[in-house]
């Protein structure tokens, strides 16, 4: 049986790994290759990597970092951040990424998910949505342009029918606020898509992530509660598993 | 063709080596072949015969028997034909053909692709999944699967429905999952293709 994944989500930035909040604030988690490493050695499912100097400042992706991640990690590495064309992805998969997550560049370009995702596969592309509410309304946001007026499943179905492999899902209002997942959010998505959604932003205790995934995600991603907090994505593994939803238990 | 550092650095943890290569001599001076591989079937077949890479990898896997490892589409290449994007034929050791997840007949929807952790269930002695737990979650990504009626089955996953997720038939050892992606029961896997004797 298929397992639900508990994916932790960190950012790049001046060489640190940090957390943001709400996109904004950054907390410190620690240097990238010692927290790849743990994260390793505890088994997480999945590693996602933002490198967000690359995709806010215009600056060129990190590579001598990724690689450095890359090399400690035995689970899938997914890299988003700053991906702007098919070199940068074959830059970035020969780093050691497993997967790309493209957000801004699919935004301007939609044709761009065929183009990549006929060289490298559907199941290398994940692509990222970020959402706002504004006015009781989900609208799709981008960091350097702000709040668009895009409908963010209907955004999602186009993605899947461009040869998105997943969907990455971020609430920038929940992003590292510890009140629990987006679940208007991910209602909306519920049934909707036939590639899987990782929902993103807001874990603050174990539970939220039983709701989050009853609830229509087919995985999970956070980063305040594995560092800032007593949980460990395990302790996240138990809880699901006692409301019993499939999750790898590690060995 | 996807993500070859990553089984490289694989067999370096397990303080072996692999080289990356389309020479036709490393190719023949190896002791072991590896075909890993994401992307398309027909990419996959198309880059192997411009490559002229076909009739040798015949010659080293099937007549002096080298182990061969095959990864995810390095797998589905061994089959017969593969009907993503129209019918490919492939390399033909197993009698088999790889065909798309379809749930439209079930009432439950899964996703397509299949990503994540899954468990492989064993069907029969696999040598390379020695002192590895029956049932061990490993790591998924594909949309196509392997159909086989031979004997070659050595474990099956759940999905809906129970596909092959392993292989096993005289030196072909192939993996739907990726070893190099599913940490130490994955690691462990590699190992044991490093440590098998070799027969040539």
């Amino acid at each position: 049986m298929l397992k639900h994944r508990i994916i932790p989500c960190v950012l790049l930035k001046d060489w640190q790994l940090v957390k943001s909040i709400g996109f904004d604030s950054f907390r410190t988690i620690g240097h990238p290759t010692s927290t790849a490493r743990i994260y390793n050695a505890r088994n997480v499912d999945e590693l996602i990597v933002l490198d967000i100097d690359a995709s806010v400042d215009g600056e060129e992706i990190n590579y001598e970092i990724i690689t450095d991640i890359a090399d400690e990690c035995f689970m899938p590495l997914t890299i988003g951040g700053g991906i702007k064309s098919i070199d940068d992805i074959y830059a970035v998969l020969n780093a050691g990424a497993d997967k790309v997550a493209l957000n801004s560049i699919i935004l301007e370009d939609i044709t761009f998910i065929k183009k990549a995702s006929s060289i490298f596969g559907v199941q290398c592309i994940v692509c990222s949505i970020d959402v706002k509410k504004i006015d009781g309304e989900y609208k799709v946001f981008n960091k350097n342009r702000g709040i668009l007026d895009l409908d963010p499943v209907a955004l999602a179905l186009s993605y899947q029918e461009y040869g998105a492999g997943e969907i990455l899902l971020t609430s920038v209002d929940k992003e590292g606020s510890t009140t629990g997942y987006d679940i208007g959010l991910i209602s909306l998505f519920k049934n909707r898509l036939e590639i899987p959604i990782i929902l993103n932003g807001g874990m603050g205790k174990p539970e939220d992530a039983v709701s989050a995934i009853q609830n229509g995600a087919d995985a999970i991603a956070a980063a305040y509660i594995f560092h800032f907090s007593q949980y460990t994505p395990n302790d996240i593994k138990q809880k699901l598993k006692e409301n019993h939803l499939s999750v790898r238990i590690n060995v | 063709m996807g993500n070859l550092r990553s089984v490289q650095k694989a067999f370096e943890k397990v303080g072996s080596n692999a080289v990356i290569s389309n020479d036709m001599s490393v190719i023949q001076n190896a002791s072991k072949i590896v075909l890993p591989g994401v992307g398309s079937f027909r990419d996959g077949m198309k880059h192997l015969k411009e490559l002229n890479l076909i009739a040798l990898l015949n010659e080293e896997v099937l007549e002096k028997k080298k182990p061969f490892l095959g990864i995810c589409l390095g797998m589905q290449l061994v089959a017969s034909k593969s009907y993503e994007n129209g019918i490919t034929e492939g390399l033909d050791w197993i009698d088999s053909e790889v065909v798309k997840f379809d749930f439209k007949a079930l009432e439950k929807q899964f996703k397509v692709p299949h990503v994540g952790w899954n468990n492989a269930k064993y069907k029969k002695e696999n040598i390379l999944f020695r002192d590895i737990t029956d049932s061990s979650d490993f790591y998924f990504v594909h949309s196509y699967y392997f159909k086989t009626q031979e004997d070659v089955i050595s474990s099956i996953t759940d999905y809906g429905f129970d596909f092959v997720s392993s292989v096993n038939k005289d030196n072909i050892y192939a993996f739907q999952f990726h070893p190099e992606k599913s940490q130490g029961v994955g690691l462990k896997i590699i190992e044991n293709f490093v440590n098998l004797e070799n027969i040539c």
